[in-house]
């Protein structure tokens, strides 16, 4: 099953025809995934990779039956390219592009929000289903097939942690970036819930870094949740004050610290790695009880 | 980006926001010449930071000869380590109320956060935990807009007395249309203070906007202070890096904001102390992995510099290849820890064992990046003043 993509998505890639737009198709087509249609105004009939492309969204859709969107266009025109893609009719979307002003992020969020629609980021890697499908930037070589869920607010420490789960044998069900900015399209909740209900997913991998207070609200829900969570959280040394990297991760006054986050966490019986390697580890010990 | 207060004052005015009468100062003879004019007179040290007031930033003068003293004082003093090379001077206002009104953006709900307070003078924490009674908060959906019954709301449940609600009435909206005009991720009047003769202005102004959003503010890019940032931050801004300077010695590398804040937090678990965040984001050059070693470098405190290399779309082989040639370029002289893993790791790694044959510079090959650290913080305490 996975949650959000699977073998019967069908996507198209909205900034086909730019460097990251062509060069992540190429990846992403070979790594399965049915990419069906490429959008760039003023370029339709061209081909990139072999894959089609339209000016409009809508054009996109109406040929190909296309039900999710990737988006690389540059940050002045994503959420231009969010409205669109939802507007066409797509369900699920998935952001990569970064700095997106915020201004621009609250409005794509109750976009999606008011029309029933999946946004996955911005400023995110995208999603994966391990041999099922692919939207996004990830290395794909690195995931396996299996019965953990990640969801995560960063790209790289993401990867390392599928990374250590795989080499200890431990594969994934979906492994997605919900994104680095302060305005994101799916929370912590929103994946939570679908993982929850996924008949493939039995535990569940949850990334959090300073700054919000995401990780908190969290935590409210997985009380509730009958799938165990294993947490990891990034950020115990950052100063407050400081954007350590991505625009959401900043500790402002007393919000938003590591502390307060794997306090939260763990009052709810959810155990926090404090390294990536422990993260892996400790999955291993809770699947196997 | 925050914007200085008499930065902000100007854009509150053009926006029909009351404000004191004021004139920006860049020496004592500037000052000088001010007060004489105004008379009695506020000097407001310009730096971006809260709390200046309390840290002795704010002085009140009551004649010319004490404007120049107090000025001599503030022109190149620190506070809260930003040092003050700007005075705005104001008029004296005779102040019979102090208030607040503030906008931010809410993570929490996705939406803009409208505060205000029928008292005022001191920040918001304090006003909330103190006068409970006198603060009123809504989430405003910026799909709709700030509507006319929810102003009133704030009105009446912040306890306001009625003969100000016309003029913060106003205020209130028109501080809003900022918030959105300016795309803001913060502004704020406090005080917002009612004059003896009754009348209602801007003691203060905040307004921090949307770095992301400049390219469509133009004339607000052009207000940036570059002197209030860092110069290695700054630096390291114009070459597309994110650097954020901290007090230990051990120099981090990483890919990814997460990553490198992992690896910061992995040095402080075994003891050390990292000097630094740097992300050098996806898919680095090495010539962008060239120019971080030069930032690091530069710091003087630190004494041993971990790279920590997770590659997906970074190659580890490109990350050797510009540390080979940032070694080549420039001496080091202090050790090196490298972890590369994920794409092409096997070729980065054999560059490097390759180029240690030919130089003197110290680069220890780790497997993980927990192995990483813990041999950083031994190189590091080796190295260094034990610290």
């Amino acid at each position: 099953m996975a949650i959000i993509i699977d073998e019967n998505t069908k996507a198209v890639v909205q900034g086909i025809t730019g460097y990251q737009g062509s060069f992540h198709t190429e990846r992403m087509l070979s790594y399965g995934t049915k990419i069906v249609a490429g959008v760039t105004p003023g370029k339709a009939g061209m081909e990139v990779h072999g894959v089609p492309v339209f000016n409009t969204v809508r054009d996109a859709v109406e040929e190909t039956n296309a039900n999710a969107s990737v988006i690389f266009v540059p940050a002045a025109f994503a959420a231009d390219a969010v409205f669109e893609a939802v507007d066409a009719g797509i369900k699920t979307v998935v952001c990569i592009t970064e700095g997106i002003p915020v201004h621009d992020e609250l409005k794509m969020y109750w976009k999606v929000k008011d029309n029933d629609v999946t946004l996955i980021g911005p400023n995110c890697p995208g999603i994966i289903s391990p041999n099922k499908s692919h939207l996004g930037i990830m290395p794909p070589q690195i995931f396996m097939e299996g019965n953990v869920g990640i969801v995560s607010r960063s790209g790289t420490l993401t990867y390392q942690i599928a990374y250590n789960l795989t080499k200890l044998g431990i594969g994934q069900s979906t492994v997605l970036g919900i994104g680095g900015d302060r305005i994101i399209g799916s929370d912590f909740i929103d994946i939570l819930e679908k993982f929850e209900k996924d008949k493939e997913t039995d535990l569940v991998v949850l990334i959090g870094e300073i700054g919000g207070t995401d990780e908190e609200k969290a935590a409210e829900f997985i009380k509730d949740m009958s799938k165990p969570v294993v947490g990891y959280i990034a950020g115990i040394t950052a100063p407050p004050g400081k954007r350590m990297g991505h625009a959401g991760a900043i500790i402002e006054g007393r919000m938003g610290t590591a502390e307060s986050k794997i306090k939260a966490l763990n009052e709810v019986g959810v155990e926090v790695g404090k390294t990536p390697m422990e993260v892996a580890e400790i999955v291993k010990r809770v699947l196997k009880a | 980006m925050k914007l200085h207060e008499y930065q902000a004052k100007q854009i509150f005015a053009q926006n029909g926001i009351k404000i004191p009468k004021g004139k920006l100062a860049k020496s004592v003879e500037e000052v000088e010449t001010i007060v004489k004019e105004f008379g009695k007179a506020v000097l407001k040290s310009q730096v971006l930071v809260g709390g200046r007031g309390k840290a002795g930033g704010i002085k009140l003068v009551n004649s010319v000869d004490e404007a120049v003293e107090k000025a001599k004082e503030l022109f190149g003093k620190e506070i809260k380590g930003h040092l003050v090379e700007k005075i705005y001077v104001e008029e004296q206002l005779d102040i019979d109320r102090e208030m607040y009104v503030g906008f931010t953006l809410d993570r929490a709900n996705k939406g803009i956060a409208a505060i205000v307070s029928s008292v005022g003078g001191m920040n918001i924490e304090e006003i909330a935990a103190k006068h409970p009674d006198k603060i009123a908060r809504k989430t405003i959906n910026p799909k709709w807009g700030l509507w006319d019954y929810q102003v009133r709301e704030l009105l009446y449940e912040s306890n306001m007395p009625k003969e100000y609600f016309k003029e913060v009435f106003g205020i209130i909206k028109k501080l809003y249309n900022v918030m959105i005009k300016y795309e803001a991720e913060l502004t704020e009047i406090n005080p917002l203070i009612v004059t003896k003769d009754g009348e209602v202005i801007a003691a203060d102004a905040r307004l921090n906007v949307d770095d992301n959003a400049l390219y469509r503010h133009k004339d607000l890019a052009e207000l940036k202070d570059y002197t209030e940032v860092d110069q290695l931050e700054r630096i390291a801004e114009q070459k597309g890096l994110n650097y954020v300077k901290l007090d230990g010695n051990i120099g981090v590398i990483a890919n990814g904001a997460g990553m490198s804040m992992a690896t910061m937090d992995l040095i402080y678990l075994e003891n050390g102390k990292p000097a630094n965040f740097l992300d050098i984001g996806g898919g680095a050059s090495a010539e962008l992995v060239k120019e971080a070693m030069s930032i690091i470098l530069q710091d003087k405190n630190v004494k041993v510099i971990f790279i920590n290399i997770f590659g997906g779309i970074t190659r580890c082989d490109q990350v050797a290849e510009g540390l080979i040639k940032a070694l080549s370029e420039m001496e080091v002289g202090i050790p090196i820890v490298l972890r590369l893993a994920g794409t092409n790791e096997e070729e980065g790694r054999n560059m490097i064992k390759e180029f240690l044959k030919q130089t003197k510079e110290e680069i220890a090959l780790v497997e993980t990046m927990e192995e990483g650290a813990k041999k950083a913080v031994e190189l590091g305490c080796k190295n260094g003043d034990n610290n």
